[in-house]
C-alpha cells in the first residue's frame, strides 16, 4: 500500500517546527509502524537528506522509548499499544497519516518527534523508590504479602514511564505516571514507612516540572499501552490527603 | 602479556568469604573523594552506579537513552534464577554452581560461578526490600519456576516482566543516589573512546547525542556495563541500541576480548517476515512444554498447515530425543530448526520457519488452560503476524538472543587494563560457552551489587592514582581521535544506506558465523567482512552535521565498529575447532550431530589482544580448570 505521511520536523528546541509532506510506498502490511519510517528514512538518507529523528529502543513495548503521535492519538488507533507495536495492517492504501511528537510544557521537542522526558526522572528521583541500602535486607519470604495485593501492586509497576498520559491529558497532567508508582508503594508493605514523605515530595515535584493538574478526563487511562487504570489517581489522591493531615 | 585471573586461595566454597576479608577497604571519609564512571545502566551499571554511590563514592553514570530506565535489561521476561530453596526442591548454593558450569559446557571459571550462585541468594532479599512486585503463592511467600530445563524450581519472576521490574528496582536506587548527590547521571551520551593514563583507565570520551558536544570525563575509576554484541547479526532479540562501540574502543585501547564467538541462538522466536525487518521478537521458551514441534515429512510441501495429515508430518525433535522431546535445550533445538530449512523442508512464506503446534495441548487441557498460561504469549504473537495461533500452529524460528563473549576479566571483574572494571553481559566470565535460562539477570545484579563494591576498593585502595583532569595530553589525543572518526564518517557522503550495509553483515554473519560453522564458511566470512568494510567506508551516506542530534551518525559509528569487531568474531571461531554450548562446529560432532568439545585442546578461554584493523590479533589463553564439576559429555537423548 502506499500512504501519504505528514511528520513535525523541526531542527532543534529552539527552532520553528512544521509538519512536511513524506510518501510511504509500497508499505507491506506486516511492517510495524516504525519499520515503516525505518524504509522512508533508508530512502531519505540514500539520497543524502537528514533522516526523521524519532525515539525507538526494544521495540516489543516494554522500554518505553517510542513516542510518538499518530493521527491525534499518542502511540495511534490500538488500544493497550505502544507505537512501535503497532502494525502497517491497521492501516490501508492511500491513507493520510499525520505523525507528531507528544506536545506538553514538561517535554520540550529535543528534535523532530523527539522530546525530552528527563522530568520523570526528576519526579522519580523526588521519592519513587524504598530507601533501602544494598546490602543487610531481611530474607525475601521474612514479610509474606498476599497474593492479590502483589497482583495489584504488579498491576501498578508495569508503568513502562514512555508519558502517552501526559501527551493525551489538556492539562498535560503526569498523575497517571505518578500514581502507578506511589500506588505499588502504597500496597506493598516495604513501601509502607515512607508513604507520607513520598506521595508529597513526587507531587511537589511534578508541580514544579510544569505538569497540570488533573480533572478526571480519563485520557491518559484512554491511550495508556499498559492499560494502566484510574483508580490508581484515586488511591494517589487518598495518600495525599492522609499525608497533608498527619502533617498537621 | 600473562592472564592472572587473580583467584583467591582455598576451598571453593571459601574463596569469596576469604578474599572478602583479604581485600583492602577505603576508609569511609574518603571514599567521596574517589570518582567512579559508570557506563551504562541496565541490571549491572545502574546496581553497580546505586551502590557505589550509596557507599559514598562520588558516581558520575552515562546511558544511551533517554533514561536510565529504558536500557535494554527492561525486556527480559523469563525470570531469575537464586538458589533459595524455598521449594525444599534440593537445590543449593552448590547445585546452582554446578548447573552453571555443566550448562557452560565447560568454559567457564570455576571460581566466579561458585561466587555467582553464593551471591544469588542475596538478589533477591535485595529487591524484595526494594518493592519489587515478585508473584507470590496465596500463602503470601515467592513463588518459583522452573526454566530452561532445569531439575528444581529456582527461578524468581514479576510476571512476564521480570527484566523490567528488577531494572525499575535498580534504576530507582540509582535516582535515589542521584537526588543524594552521590551519582551524578548523563543520558543521552554515547562513550566513543576509553582515557589511558600511564597505563591505567582514567577516564572516557562521550558524545552528549542532543547536542552533538564531544566531553571528556576524568576519574579515578571505569566501569563498564554496556550490555552484549548480539547486533551484530543484524537481527536479533536485542534492543536497537545495543552495540559493541564501547567494548571496542575499550578493546582498542587494551582491553582484551575474550572467547567472542560464544553467542546464543534462541529458539521460539517471531520469524522474519521481509527486508524491513528491524528486530526479533522472542517467545517465551515456556511454550515448549506444551507445543510441539514439527515440519512436513517432504520437500517443499506448501500445503496449509491443518491439510497435512498426522502421518506426513516429522515431529523431528520428538523422534530424535525421545526422552527430552520438545523440551532439548536452546541450541539443540535451534540447530534441527536450522536444519530443517536447510532440507527444503521449512514453513511459511520464506520457508525460515518451523511449526509450533498447540492442537494436542489444547484438545488435552482445553483451550482455557492455555489461555490462562500463555494468553499474552499468543496475543503478542497475533500482534505481530496476524495469526490466531489457538486455531493455526505458531512458526518459529531461531535468533541471535544474547552474547557469553565478552571483554576478559579477573576475578575482581577488572580488565587488563588496570582500573577498567567490566560487568554484566559486556564480560565474559560466568556464562562459559553457554548460558543457561534466567542466568544473566543473576549475574548482572551479583555484579553490581555486590561484587564491584568489593573489588573496585580494593583497587583504589591498592594503586597510586594522581590527580589527573581533563586537559591532559591523553584526554586531548582521545578526543581527537573521536572527532577524527565522526568527520571521517560524514565525509564519505556515498550513496548507500547505513541501515542496507549492516543488514549485509547481518547476513554473512547469519549464514556462515551463526548456528553451525564449518572451517569453510568462517574462511568465506573473513573474506567477506573487511570487503564490506571498504565498501561501508566509500559508500556510506552519513547525512547531517555533526553539531546536533545526529541518529544516522550514531548508527554509522557503531556499525563501523561492528565491521571490526566482526572479523574478531569470525576469527575466533575458526581457530576454535572443536564444537561447545553454542558454538558448534560442524567438524566436531558426534555421530548422533552433538556437540563434541575437544577438551584436551581447547579448554581455556581465548582473549584477543588488539593490534590494528586488519592485522591478525594475539591470543592469550587463560587455561581453564575444572576441580570440582568434572567434564562430561552432554546427552539429551
Ligand atoms: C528479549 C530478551 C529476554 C531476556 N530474558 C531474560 C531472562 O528471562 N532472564 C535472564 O536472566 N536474562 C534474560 N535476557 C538476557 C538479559 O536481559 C541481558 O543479558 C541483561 O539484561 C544485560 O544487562 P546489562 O546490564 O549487562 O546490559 P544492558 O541492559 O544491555 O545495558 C547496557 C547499558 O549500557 C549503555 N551503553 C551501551 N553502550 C554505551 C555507550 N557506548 N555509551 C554509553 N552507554 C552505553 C546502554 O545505554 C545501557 O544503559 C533476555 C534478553 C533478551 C534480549
Ligand atoms: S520502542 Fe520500546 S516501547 Fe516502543
Amino acid at each position: 500500500m502506499n500512504l501519504k505521511l505528514r511528520i513535525w520536523r523541526q531542527a532543534g528546541p529552539a527552532a520553528a517546527g512544521r509538519l512536511v509532506e513524506y510518501a510511504a510506498d509500497h508499505v507491506s502490511p506486516d511492517m510495524s509502524f516504525l519499520e515503516m519510517l525505518d524504509v522512508v528514512n533508508e530512502g531519505l538518507t540514500k539520497k543524502g537528506e537528514e533522516a526523521i529523528a524519532f525515539d525507538s529502543d526494544c521495540r516489543e513495548g516494554i522500554c518505553g522509548t517510542c513516542s510518538l503521535v499518530i493521527n491525534g492519538v499518542p502511540h495511534g488507533p490500538d488500544r493497550g499499544t505502544t507505537a512501535c507495536q503497532l502494525h502497517m495492517r491497521r492501516f490501508k492504501d492511500g491513507d493520510s497519516v499525520t505523525i507528531e511528537p507528544w506536545r506538553a510544557a514538561a517535554f520540550p521537542v529535543v528534535k523532530d518527534l523527539i522530546v525530552d522526558r528527563s522530568a520523570f526522572d526528576r519526579i522519580i528521583a523526588a521519592g519513587g523508590y524504598v530507601s533501602v541500602n544494598c546490602g543487610g535486607a531481611p530474607d525475601g519470604n521474612a514479610i509474606p504479602i498476599p497474593k492479590d495485593v502483589a497482583d495489584l501492586a504488579m498491576d501498578s509497576a508495569a508503568c513502562i514511564g514512555c508519558g502517552a498520559c501526559v501527551a493525551a491529558c489538556k492539562n498535560a497532567s503526569a498523575h497517571l505516571f505518578m500514581s502507578a508508582k506511589i500506588s505499588q508503594f502504597a500496597l506493598l508493605p516495604q513501601g509502607h514507612p515512607e508513604r507520607h514523605r513520598r506521595v508529597t515530595a513526587m507531587i511537589a515535584q511534578a508541580d514544579g516540572e510544569g505538569f497540570g493538574s488533573c480533572s478526571n478526563e480519563g485520557e491518559c487511562q484512554a491511550v495508556c499501552p499498559k492499560e494502566i487504570p484510574i483508580s490508581n489517581i484515586a488511591r494517589m489522591t487518598r495518600e495525599y490527603v492522609k499525608a497533608a493531615l498527619l502533617a498537621k | 602479556m600473562t592472564l592472572d585471573a587473580q583467584i583467591p586461595g582455598g576451598a571453593i566454597a571459601e574463596k569469596w568469604d576469604r578474599h572478602k576479608f583479604e581485600m583492602k577497604l577505603v576508609n569511609p571519609a574518603n571514599k567521596r573523594k574517589y570518582t567512579i564512571i559508570v557506563v551504562g545502566t541496565g541490571l549491572a551499571g545502574a546496581s553497580a552506579a546505586a551502590s557505589l554511590g550509596e557507599l559514598g563514592y562520588n558516581v558520575l553514570n552515562f546511558c544511551i537513552q533517554d533514561s536510565p530506565r529504558r536500557a535494554h535489561s527492561i525486556a527480559a521476561q523469563g525470570g531469575i534464577n537464586a538458589a533459595k530453596n524455598y521449594q525444599n526442591d534440593g537445590d543449593s548454593v552448590y547445585r546452582l554452581f554446578y548447573d552453571t558450569v555443566k550448562g557452560g559446557d565447560y568454559r567457564s571459571r570455576e571460581a566466579n560461578v561458585y561466587r555467582l550462585a553464593q551471591l544469588s541468594v542475596n538478589i533477591i532479599d535485595q529487591c524484595v526490600a526494594q518493592g519489587v512486585p515478585f508473584a507470590r503463592e496465596y500463602g503470601g511467600l515467592l513463588d518459583n519456576r522452573s526454566f530452561g530445563g532445569a531439575q528444581v524450581s529456582r527461578t524468581f519472576y514479576a510476571r512476564g516482566q521480570t527484566g523490567q521490574q528488577l531494572l525499575l528496582g535498580a534504576y530507582q536506587s540509582l535516582m535515589r543516589q542521584v537526588h543524594e548527590k552521590s551519582v551524578k547521571l548523563f543520558a543521552r551520551r554515547e562513550m566513543l573512546d576509553l582515557v589511558v593514563v600511564d597505563g591505567k583507565a582514567r577516564g572516557i570520551i562521550a558524545r552528549n547525542l542532543s547536542t552533538g558536544e564531544i566531553e571528556r570525563y576524568a576519574g579515578d575509576a571505569v566501569v563498564l556495563a554496556t550490555g552484549g554484541y548480539g547486533t551484530v547479526y543484524y537481527l536479533s532479540t536485542n534492543a536497537l541500541n545495543s552495540n559493541v562501540t564501547a567494548a571496542w574502543r575499550a578493546h582498542k585501547r587494551g582491553a582484551l576480548f575474550a572467547n567472542p564467538c560464544f553467542t546464543q541462538i534462541h529458539p521460539t522466536c517471531i520469524p522474519v517476515s521481509g527486508d524491513h525487518q528491524s528486530k526479533l521478537t522472542l517467545m517465551s521458551e515456556s511454550l515448549r512444554n506444551d507445543g510441539r514441534v514439527w515440519v512436513p515429512k517432504q520437500k517443499g510441501d506448501k500445503r496449509r498447515p491443518d491439510q497435512i495429515p498426522e502421518d506426513e508430518r516429522d515431529y523431528y525433535l520428538e523422534r530424535k530425543y525421545p526422552s527430552f522431546g520438545n523440551l532439548v535445550p536452546r541450541d539443540v533445538a535451534s540447530r534441527n530448526a536450522k536444519q530443517a530449512a536447510d532440507e527444503g523442508r521449512g514453513v511459511g512464506e520464506s520457508g525460515l520457519a518451523v511449526y509450533l503446534d498447540f492442537k494436542d495441548a489444547i484438545n488435552r487441557l482445553g483451550v482455557d488452560v492455555i489461555k490462562e498460561k500463555y494468553g499474552n504469549l499468543f496475543q503478542m504473537y497475533q500482534k505481530i503476524t496476524d495469526e490466531d495461533a489457538y486455531k493455526v500452529p505458531m512458526r518459529i524460528y531461531p535468533a541471535i538472543h544474547y552474547t557469553m563473549g565478552g571483554l576478559w576479566v579477573d576475578y575482581n571483574l577488572m580488565s587488563t587494563v588496570p582500573g577498567l572494571h567490566v560487568l554484566g553481559e559486556a564480560n565474559f566470565s560466568d556464562h562459559g560457552a553457554n548460558r543457561l535460562g534466567a542466568s544473566a539477570l543473576m549475574q548482572g545484579l551479583a555484579d553490581g551489587y555486590f561484587v564491584i563494591p568489593y573489588t573496585i576498593g580494593h583497587y583504589l585502595a591498592s594503586v597510586t592514582l594522581p590527580k589527573v583532569t581533563t586537559d591532559h595530553a591523553a584526554f586531548k589525543d582521545a578526543s581527537e581521535n573521536v572527532q577524527g572518526r565522526i568527520t571521517k564518517l560524514l565525509s564519505v557522503k556515498g550513496n548507500r544506506g547505513i541501515r542496507e550495509i549492516h543488514r549485509e553483515l547481518g547476513r554473512i554473519m547469519w549464514d556462515d558465523v551463526g548456528m553451525a560453522r564449518t572451517d569453510a564458511s568462517l574462511r568465506r566470512a573473513l573474506q567477506a567482512i573487511p570487503k564490506l568494510r571498504d565498501e561501508f567506508w566509500q559508500s556510506v551516506s552519513v547525512p547531517g552535521t555533526p553539531d546536533n542530534l545526529n541518529q544516522s551518525l550514531e548508527y554509522a559509528g557503531r556499525v563501523a565498529d561492528y565491521l571490526e569487531f566482526a572479523e574478531l568474531l569470525a576469527l575466533d571461531a575458526l581457530e576454535r575447532r572443536e564444537s561447545c554450548g553454542g558454538h558448534f562446529r560442524e567438524e566436531s560432532q558426534t555421530p548422533e550431530g552433538e556437540a563434541l568439545r575437544d577438551d584436551a585442546n581447547f579448554t581455556y578461554a581465548a582473549a584477543w589482544e588488539f593490534t590494528g584493523v586488519g592485522t591478525k590479533p594475539t591470543v592469550h589463553k587463560e587455561p581453564l580448570t575444572f576441580e570440582e564439576v568434572h567434564p562430561t559429555q552432554r546427552s539429551y537423548k
